[in-house]
């Protein structure tokens, strides 16, 4: 092979869902020795487009090149043969194997021979800077660990095109930094890499070209070093868009709404997800929560919405503590929790059920009687419908129909109009557009000039610097510290989440 | 680095499934219709390959099941009825469980409970007036069942138990209960498993020789209606039967929802046990007869839906009615008609694969060369 042909070369590619279009003649290409990115707001086709390529779908019409040659993928087990190596975002490995387990397993020699395999394992991991221990097991892992393994996975079945979905959403700002070192030396060696994003600052650090995609079609395809963040966010979203979110200066209130006192709740594997968490939420603020995922949010989340139950600690909110109320007391203290779990539709939404009845969920039992009264909720429906720009055929559609976007708006936008004077939100923006992410946090702000005490768990760590009034970062259950997000840097942050203590404890929350 | 051999590219495949979108409800009607003049060609050319003539078959199951004698021409439309009531009733009863994804496969054993409570106040206080006696004996039939469904409601709530396999077991507790009682207690003659006749003020009203048991299905229908869809308690059922997490997440106690739904559940359960109890004039160990299995099938056909639930109740009791008579007329085995009856609801079910999917055919084969 010449380094002319390239090593995936998709032509016109259309992939339709029933009506909707997700891919509309979408053409790219990536050499060896090469790093894509493949940028694109979500639903934009990303996922479906890549999905093509691992032999998940099938598409409508186009063709897929590789190595040069026309070919056709039916299964993953295709897409193997072609030596394409996909890096899902969601880990696909045996919690109580071994790093080394994981790596053989399926593969030819995975009866034996271990010892074949530790060296050969050994081999990639040193030629491409990994670390990794091979006896270590996954449980034990970081989740930047368990990352590693899933590379090595495919780099040991022989993978030369490796296709990374946001590899960098789980990861913190050093870890994400020793990934690219791997990129960088993997592209080195002659591997074609596409890497799926929408963090545009990691596009422009790590690829030599990108791809962007709108509405399923390919935008423009542009040599990373002739752009630039700008250019990059105008491409994807198809207009020049500001970029600041804002942090209007608001009066917070003068006593703590809300305390959190040696908060320890164990999880379903009774091991501790939450130890010894204390902070204060004041009216009138956004108080970021920091952390890798799995540090504790969603226990945080649930056990002040009392769904959890919590092993000692205390949680007050006017005077009251509130640890073992119910979640419906808990509701009618004006509490209100709009957590978006990674399946979105898990919790807080019904998705077989339209807007109109999941305005219900909350308030259905206000109404008097046994009957219930769905007027209010259409018109409370047709308001967000309208205020929130949610795109829905009617109110009248399942929530499940919708984009994660607008499934979102549907959350939030009910929670704050139940006039909630706590609001707890987790992963508001997740799977969100520019533009439906700046709706969001115009939502919160308001919210917060209002005096409503805002906590707000986040993944992104420039938004939360740029939108929170203070950040606490959590990191294996255990708060470690809550800093000014004025008066520190990503790098600190990124610091605390991987389990370094504030040294000053508290030093830089009260200016 | 690639060694440059021919990489292995399968061929497209001729055949794709898709997942359907769509906004109409006009395509999944006319899919349904389809399957049902499919399962009659089908069941069609099954009879023919017997050697019998497939009109005369079909027209002998609708006369059989609609067209009476010369003497009394409601006399077939009365058994197709008898069969109707119950069959339609416990549908209706399991689809209130069944929208709370709470696997009540125990209608049978709570058909039974509501009978047996019901013959308990038939058998001992035959003094008491008709219309006083059949009111005591819908609300004991009412109670049988709402307890027999209580006990898998306060296992699954309190320990977590499957209920599948506990309604399950408790039909055939039910059943020997029964076998117990007509048996020992509740024996008329020694010798004889029989309670013999029950007394005429317990038997239900008729118009026009037809008890008056078909008054249920109305009643029954319209209550689930406005209770799975217009009630809070309803809409929580929803709730839960999608998401117990939400429910949580609402405020909701899902325990008494779960233990409140299944109480109506069996409580209409149990009054199809009435029904039968009232109607046959006695109680035997066949009272569930099956029924409670025969409608897990119509609600699930009906897609819970109240209104559904009558019709298909009624083209499966015409069947089942008229499958009898066509195996008098023509001669056709018994277990023939059990073949057309499997043949038709193959066809209902693997429609539904059809409404949610739909195959692509790969028309660009030429194409590619």
């Amino acid at each position: 092979m010449t380094n002319t042909t390239y090593a995936i070369e998709l032509k016109n590619i259309c992939k339709n869902f029933g009506s909707v279009a997700a891919n509309k003649n979408v053409s790219l290409n990536v050499k060896y020795g090469e790093i894509l990115a493949l940028l694109g707001e979500n639903g934009s086709g990303k996922t479906t487009l890549m999905n093509m390529l691992s032999g998940i779908y099938h598409p409508d019409s186009g063709e897929i090149w590789i190595d040069g040659k026309h070919t056709v993928i039916n299964s993953p087990k295709d897409s193997f043969k072609l030596k394409i190596g996909m890096i899902h975002q969601h880990f696909k490995l045996v919690d109580v194997f071994t790093a080394a387990e994981n790596i053989i397993m399926g593969t030819e020699g995975f009866v034996g021979s271990s010892k074949k395999a530790a060296e050969k394992i050994k081999e990639i991991a040193d030629g491409f800077g990994f670390s990794i221990d091979p006896n270590k097991k996954v449980y034990d892992m970081s989740v930047g660990e368990k990352q590693t393994v899933e590379i090595i996975k495919v780099l040991y079945r022989g993978a030369r095109i490796l296709i990374l979905d946001e590899p960098t959403a789980v990861l913190t700002p050093q870890e994400t930094e020793k990934l690219f070192k791997v990129l960088d030396n993997m592209r080195k060696d002659g591997c074609a890499i596409i890497i799926i994003t929408h963090k545009l600052n990691e596009v422009m650090a790590i690829s030599d070209r990108v791809t962007v995609l709108r509405k399923g079609e390919t935008v423009a395809t542009v040599d990373t070093k002739t752009t630039d963040i700008r250019k990059l966010t105008e491409l994807m979203v198809g207009r020049p868009v500001e970029l600041k979110i804002d942090r209007p200066e608001t009066e917070r209130s003068a006593e703590p709404m809300f305390f959190v006192k040696d908060l320890c709740v164990r999880n379903e594997e009774d091991v501790f997800a939450l130890k010894n968490v204390s902070f204060e939420l004041y009216g009138g603020e956004i108080l970021g929560v920091a952390g890798v995922a799995g540090s504790g949010q969603r226990e945080l989340c649930e056990t002040i919405a009392g769904l959890m139950q919590a092993e000692s600690g205390e949680i007050t909110y006017k005077g009251e503590n509130i640890l073992h109320k119910s979640p419906a007391e808990i509701i009618d203290l004006g509490i209100s929790m709009s957590f978006i779990p990674e399946d979105r539709l898990g919790m807080g939404l019904v998705a077989s059920m339209d807007i109109a009845d999941n305005m219900l969920l909350k308030s259905y039992k206000k109404s008097k009687g046994l009957v219930i009264n769905r007027k209010p909720s259409r018109e409370l429906a047709e308001k967000l419908v309208k205020r929130l720009e949610i795109v829905t055929p009617s109110i009248k559609t399942p929530v499940s129909r919708l984009s994660g976007g607008n499934v979102q708006k549907v959350l939030i936008g009910r929670e704050i109009e139940s006039n909630p004077n706590i609001l707890i939100t987790a992963y508001p923006v997740r799977g969100l557009d520019i533009n439906s992410s700046f709706t969001i946090y115009n939502l919160l702000n308001e919210q917060k000039a209002k005096g409503v005490a805002v906590l707000y768990i986040g993944e992104d760590l420039d938004v939360i610097l740029e939108l929170c009034d203070r950040v606490m970062v959590l990191c294996h259950g255990e708060v470690m510290g809550i800093v000014d997000p004025r008066k520190v840097t990503k790098e600190d942050i990124g610091l605390m989440m991987l389990g370094n203590k504030l040294e000053k404890e508290g030093g830089a929350e009260n200016e | 680095m690639s060694n440059g051999s021919k990489v292995s590219t399968g061929r497209e495949p001729l055949i794709r499934i898709v997942k359907r979108e769509y906004n109409n409800k006009l395509i999944p009607g006319l899919i349904r219709a389809g399957a049902l003049i499919l399962s009659i060609i089908a069941g069609g050319l099954f009879i023919w390959a017997m050697g019998f003539n497939p009109f005369e078959a079909y027209k002998s199951i609708i006369r059989g099941a609609l067209v009476g004698s010369a003497r009394d021409p409601m006399s077939s439309i009365r058994s197709t009825i008898d069969i109707f009531v119950p069959l339609c009733v416990t549908a209706l009863g399991l689809s209130c469980a069944f929208k709370m994804k709470f696997w009540n496969i125990g209608g049978e054993g709570q058909i039974i409970m509501g009978g047996v409570f019901a013959t308990f106040f038939a058998l001992n206080y035959p003094q008491i007036p008709r219309p006083l006696m059949l009111l005591i004996m819908l609300i004991a039939g009412a109670v049988g069942g709402a307890l027999m469904a209580l006990i898998p409601a306060l296992f699954k709530v309190k320990f977590g138990t499957n209920e599948t396999l506990f309604t399950l077991m408790l039909n055939y507790i039910a059943i020997y209960i029964v076998k117990y009682l007509i048996a020992g207690p509740w024996q008329r003659t020694p010798g004889f498993a029989s309670i013999g006749k029950l007394d005429k003020n317990t038997y239900l009203y008729e118009i026009n020789r037809q008890n008056i048991g078909w008054i249920a299905v109305i009643i029954v229908v319209l209550f689930v209606y406005f209770y799975l869809y217009k009630t809070k308690s309803g809409y929580e059922v929803s709730v839960v039967g999608e998401s117990q997490a939400t429910a949580r997440y609402a405020g909701m106690n899902i325990r008494k929802i779960i233990i409140k739904t299944m109480l109506i559940s069996g409580a209409i359960c149990g009054i199809v046990g009435m029904i039968k109890v009232s109607s046959n004039h006695t109680l035997t160990e066949g009272i569930g007869g099956g029924v409670g299995f025969a409608a897990i099938t119509v609600a699930w056909l009906s897609q819970l839906n109240p209104f559904i639930i009558p019709i298909v109740s009624a083209i499966i009791s015409i069947l089942q009615k008229g499958s009898t008579v066509m195996q008098m007329n023509m001669g056709i085995s018994s277990y023939a008609a059990d073949v057309l009856q499997g043949i038709i609801l193959f066809c209902f079910l693997g429609s539904e694969f059809f409404v949610r999917y739909s195959l692509v055919f790969n028309l660009r084969i030429k194409e590619a060369k």
